[in-house]
């Protein structure tokens, strides 16, 4: 019993995706199911963690379409770490789509949550797979699924973003991601992923060098520079796709795929010190440091929270190149608090789109006296992304920060502490001259977003708080990694 | 009594169907036993396959004249798998046919149409079944006359002077096999294969020999549509009527690199084919070749029935890529394959057929919106378009990843690369048009449209073909690995 | 065997090349169908002339006689003949719908005519 619960995991959402396409024509029946299916998921994988706190091995072969290929799943710390975050935050997210979608009347809002509900049992398939094959293709099944949510206005705009989402997207996973999964299983005759890599020994330093490149630029959806221009280009996607996805499920089923590779196929010992983690330390503070610097000119919001979101993605690569216990948790930890921080950013964004109908951070003055509680939590938010307490990133900078010492790159620590300074810089200006200073347009009367997206906003605003005074259930579950 | 005739049956029986065909003439009579005569040949491949798989190697001759003397059909796994693909093929796509057929052609040449299919039926059969070089012939002379008449009856005047190119070319082609089967008679004395198998490798360093074996492939590889032998195929398939498309497309070209295992592996044996004469480089030159210009051609084109045309040009490059490797993994990969494409290409011709019907059109630009306007058919061709992509989970995953599998067992890291590469060119242009479809934006006139359930059944069959065997591969890897390991074997 | 003793393969060889240039190089339907029957017959006289052998007598059973030419060649080449006139019917029938539909059998005015549509 406890080995179909995985599966069922995987079809939950498609199910649910299938009752959403059928009450179509009664939205708020529509929207329960919606609800209901993600509460149902996140209970599913609430009662399959204490096996995993445990220790016990879960796994289930679904098929074996090549033999030593099977595609299988199995639930082990950092996927019920990940998978838990996607799951509870889709519930969160679909409660403020609500709001969004019939506040902005936006059409085709059956598909819309069709397509939200197989992306999600694509993520959960990312989270669950026991193997890189199996990665593979939900990786692929994640890109193709949420495709028509990014294209989803129809306009032409739309189109072009599209494309260069699809293009890069596949064009990374096709050219390096499947090469370097062919490699692996050449080298090791196998693809699954084992405590301590299966890696060691079967290759030597320079070849897991370039492996490891391979991975890390084959995995797209980690916007790596310069594989970084799909995550702008997706902004053309109604804000509730950017939340849930541009911020948790696409971008985390990224980076969530580098550190489970750097853990699981090539080990941490592997990793430390390898002739590739200078070339890929200047690459990813570049992206960082860049990525932020880019943030500053952005005047449109959601460019400006996307790039913000490059620049944080690149803490969780950071993490797995440095490759050292601390680091590691660091990135694991920064998986989870980025997500709440910047899914509150996003809401906020969405909610001032359908509130008051602007997009630019130069129309923001003023806002936070006529939307008190969307610009609060906009501030909770943005200290969180910038890593100071009392606010939960700062969790993942101080491991990463502890882990850069370790592995001996003082220098990381002084990239971090650049990067906080300008993510001060784009962020919390927004918040303050929306409180302090003069209102753009004085005469227009705008009134507080919607109820759903407020409810929305407050949950995970309040989970910034939450998760800096009790982490403990995170430290659980980093405390199990193999690091 | 009847399994023993099983061999002599499969062959006589769509034979003896085609004069009937032409005696019947309505359309409806004649479509009915074009179906029923495909089904029967299903039937009877199906039990020779079985028969194959329990009991090895079929013998059967003609009249009882033993071979070498008498005309002798061998079947081995080889065989009965490609028996088994055409007969499928024609089955599935000829119950597709009725509808298509009725508004492409005149009701007075219909029957005409079913006559010439059903021989066409009769050759690619003939020609995978036999065990006589001349017999082949005859047999690939009798399928390609008849694809010339089934390809000249599409509605467009081009499909005229495709039909007449490929004729010139398909008889410089037919001939050229002639005259290397000519050669080798000289050389030997004897038609039958196996016989052949015996008696080359005394007088395998003749010039005869080699010259034969050089028309043989010249020959065969432009009924291959090798590059840079392809040209008759983009326009013939392109302006052919669209069940003919989707029938050749899936089997004509895959019996001609059928024909290519035979001669290189059954008579000519490996070493010399692949080794003396340097076949193997050659192919892989042209292998490679193939998938990437014929996949570059494909983005640039209008009308998507060409675009699919050039993919087929560039999937007949991997399967040459497949035999190049000369190793049983790549003859695995090339056989896997045949089938996988016959699949493949089977669904997006008859996707294709669909639109064709209910829009009149094969340009791009008249593409929009109809992923909603007719979503079951965009259906088809999302799936078969995944599938010649090489997304996971579906049938062209596995051969490609099989031939990659193949090529790093060889260490031949430049093949890996053009796979991949050819992978990422499908993306581009089969993108093109799911995306035209689905965000052209919906169009004025639009009102779902579907095509007649009679096409999209056979449609829909062919594409969950792909996904199931992208799933569940024991069956066609299966038979693809044992059937190559009866060809390396041999030679 | 003598260069003039091989004078068989010689003719072949120049029917073969005659037929095959015609094929190519004329622009004229007709024409083209004249070479490939031309390329064909070179092949049917390769096959019948190597089926002669040297003092061999018409291959019907007679007393007395032990040398016999081959037949099996000729019943091939008639097979093939007979693939060639089919060949040959077909592509004519094509030439006369073409003329119908384009009003010419000249290759290059028929490319010209689909280019422009």
């Amino acid at each position: 019993m406890a080995d179909s619960a995985l599966a069922l995991i995987i079809l939950t959402p498609l199910a649910g995706a299938l009752l959403v396409m059928l009450a179509g024509r009664w939205p708020n029946l529509r929207e329960a199911v919606s609800i209901g299916t993600g509460l149902l998921l996140v209970a599913q994988i609430i009662s399959i963690a204490p096996s995993v706190l445990d220790g016990s091995a879960l796994r289930q072969v679904i098929a074996t379409p090549v033999p030593q290929l099977p595609l299988a799943f199995e639930f082990e710390p950092l996927g019920l770490l990940f998978g838990l975050i996607a799951s509870s935050l889709w519930v969160i997210t679909t409660i403020y789509a609500i709001g969004y979608m019939r506040g902005h009347n936006e059409s085709n809002q059956t598909r819309f949550f069709v397509f939200f509900a197989v992306a999600i049992s694509a993520t959960m398939g990312v989270a669950l797979a026991a193997n890189l094959f199996t990665l593979f293709v939900f990786y692929e099944l994640l890109t193709l699924s949420t495709y028509p949510l990014v294209t989803h206005a129809g306009t032409v705009e739309a189109r072009q973003g599209g494309r260069v989402y699809i293009g890069i997207l596949i064009g990374t996973s096709m050219a390096f991601l499947l090469p370097a999964i062919i490699a692996t299983w050449y080298l090791t005759g196998s693809t699954d992923f084992q405590v301590g890599g299966i890696l060691s020994g079967k290759a030597s330093g320079p070849v897991v060098g370039i492996l490891f490149a391979l991975f890390v630029f084959g995995i797209g959806k980690a916007a790596l520079m310069p594989f970084h221009r799909w995550l702008p280009a997706a902004m053309v996607a109604p804000t509730p796709v950017s939340a849930l996805l541009h911020a948790v499920a696409v971008v985390k089923a990224g980076v969530f795929a580098i550190l489970k590779i750097s853990v699981y196929i090539f080990g941490i010992d592997l990793l430390a010190q390898n002739g590739i983690t200078d070339l890929l330390l200047w690459i990813v503070s570049i992206t960082i440091i860049g990525a932020s610097v880019i943030a500053l000119n952005q005047d449109n919001l959601k460019r400006r929270l996307a790039y913000s979101t490059i620049s944080q993605l690149s803490y969780v690569v950071l993490g797995a190149v440095l490759a050292s216990t601390a680091s590691v948790t660091g990135a694991t930890l920064h998986i989870a608090t980025h997500a709440v921080g910047k899914i509150t950013l996003f809401f906020c964004a969405g909610a001032i789109l359908v509130a008051a109908h602007k997009t630019r951070v130069s129309e923001l003055d003023g806002l936070g006296r006529q939307m008190p509680i969307t610009m609060g939590a906009f501030f909770i938010a943005s200290v969180s992304i910038a890593g100071l307490p009392p606010m939960a990133g700062m969790w993942g900078k101080w491991y990463l920060s502890l882990g850069a010492l370790d592995a001996g790159y003082a220098v990381i620590v002084g990239v971090l502490m650049v990067s906080t300074l300008l993510n001060i810089a784009y962020l919390l200006p927004i918040p303050i001259r929306a409180f302090f200073a003069d209102s753009a347009t004085p005469n227009v009367e705008i009134k507080e977003a919607p109820l759903p997206c407020l409810i929305a906003i407050t949950i995970t605003a309040a989970l910034c708080v939450v998760l800096f005074f009790f982490p403990e259930p995170l430290h659980t579950l980093t405390g199990l990694l193999p690091i | 009594m009847i399994i023993t005739q099983l061999p002599a049956l499969q062959v006589v029986i769509p034979l003896i169907a085609a004069p009937l065909c032409l005696l019947l003439y309505r359309p409806l009579a004649t479509w009915l036993l074009t179906v029923v005569t495909s089904a029967a040949a299903m039937l009877i491949s199906g039990l020779i396959l079985a028969q194959v798989l329990d009991q090895g190697v079929i013998d059967y001759t003609f009249g009882g004249w033993a071979a070498p003397f008498g005309i002798a059909y061998r079947i081995d796994l080889v065989n009965a798998y490609v028996l088994m693909i055409v007969s499928t093929i024609s089955t599935i796509v000829s119950v597709f046919a009725r509808v298509s057929v009725a508004s492409e052609i005149e009701a007075h040449n219909q029957g005409i149409f079913y006559t010439a299919w059903l021989l066409c039926l009769t050759g690619l059969l003939g020609i995978a079944i036999t065990g006589d070089a001349f017999n082949l012939f005859v047999f690939l002379e009798i399928s390609s006359l008849s694809s010339y008449v089934l390809i000249a009856m599409g509605n467009d005047r081009r499909s005229l002077t495709a039909a007449f190119q490929y004729l010139i070319m398909g008889t410089i082609g037919a001939t050229f096999i002639l005259i290397g089967i000519g050669l080798l008679y000289a050389l030997t004395g004897t038609l039958n294969m196996l016989d052949l198998a015996e008696r080359i490798p005394e007088v395998a360093n003749t010039r005869t020999a080699r010259a034969g074996f050089a028309f043989l492939t010249v020959g065969i590889g432009l009924k291959i549509a090798l590059f840079p032998l392809h040209l008759w195929l983009p326009n013939a398939y392109a302006y052919a009527p669209s069940a003919v498309s989707a029938f050749l497309a899936a089997t004509a070209t895959k019996v001609a690199v059928y024909v290519l295992l035979r001669f290189i592996f059954s008579v000519f044996g490996k070493d010399f084919a692949l080794d003396t004469m340097p076949l193997a480089l050659g192919l892989a030159i042209l292998g490679s070749s193939a998938v990437i210009f014929a996949s570059a051609i494909a983005i640039f084109q209008d009308n998507i029935k060409r675009m699919l045309a050039y993919s087929s040009v560039a999937q007949i490059g991997y399967l040459i890529l497949g035999v190049s490797l000369v190793s049983p993994a790549g003859l695995t990969a090339t056989i896997l394959h045949l089938f996988n494409h016959a699949l493949m290409k089977g669904a997006l011709f008859l996707a294709l057929g669909c639109i064709a019907w209910r829009i009149g059109s094969s340009r791009l630009g008249d593409f929009k919106g109809l992923g909603y306007r007719m979503p079951w058919t965009m259906g088809v061709f999302l799936i078969g378009s995944l599938s010649l992509v090489g997304i996971p989970m579906t049938a062209g995953f596995i051969s490609k990843w099989y031939l990659v599998l193949a090529a790093l067992e060889r260490g031949w890291w430049p093949v890996l690369v053009v796979i991949l590469a050819g992978s990422l060119l499908a993306v581009i242009y089969v993108w093109r048009v799911i995306e035209s479809a689905y965000l052209g934006g919906k169009d004025n006139e639009a009102q779902v449209g579907e095509a007649p359930l009679s096409m999209l059944i056979p449609a829909w069959i062919l594409a969950l073909a792909n996904l199931y065997f992208g799933v569940s591969t024991d069956l066609s890897v299966g038979v693809a690995t044992e059937a190559a390991t009866t060809l390396f074997g041999a030679g | 065997m003598t260069i003039a003793g091989l004078y068989n393969y010689w003719i072949v060889i120049l029917l073969m090349m005659t037929g095959f240039y015609v094929v190519i190089a004329s622009g004229n339907l007709v024409k083209k169908i004249i070479g490939l029957n031309l390329f064909q017959a070179s092949v049917f006289i390769l096959y019948i002339s190597l089926g002669k052998i040297a003092d061999g007598h018409a291959p019907i059973l007679q007393a007395g006689i032990s040398n016999y030419s081959n037949p099996l060649p000729h019943v091939l080449i008639l097979t093939a003949i007979v693939v060639g006139v089919a060949t040959t019917s077909l592509g004519l029938a094509l030439v006369v719908r073409i003329r119908e539909a384009y009003d010419t059998v000249e290759e290059d005015e028929i490319h010209d005519q689909d280019e422009s549509m």
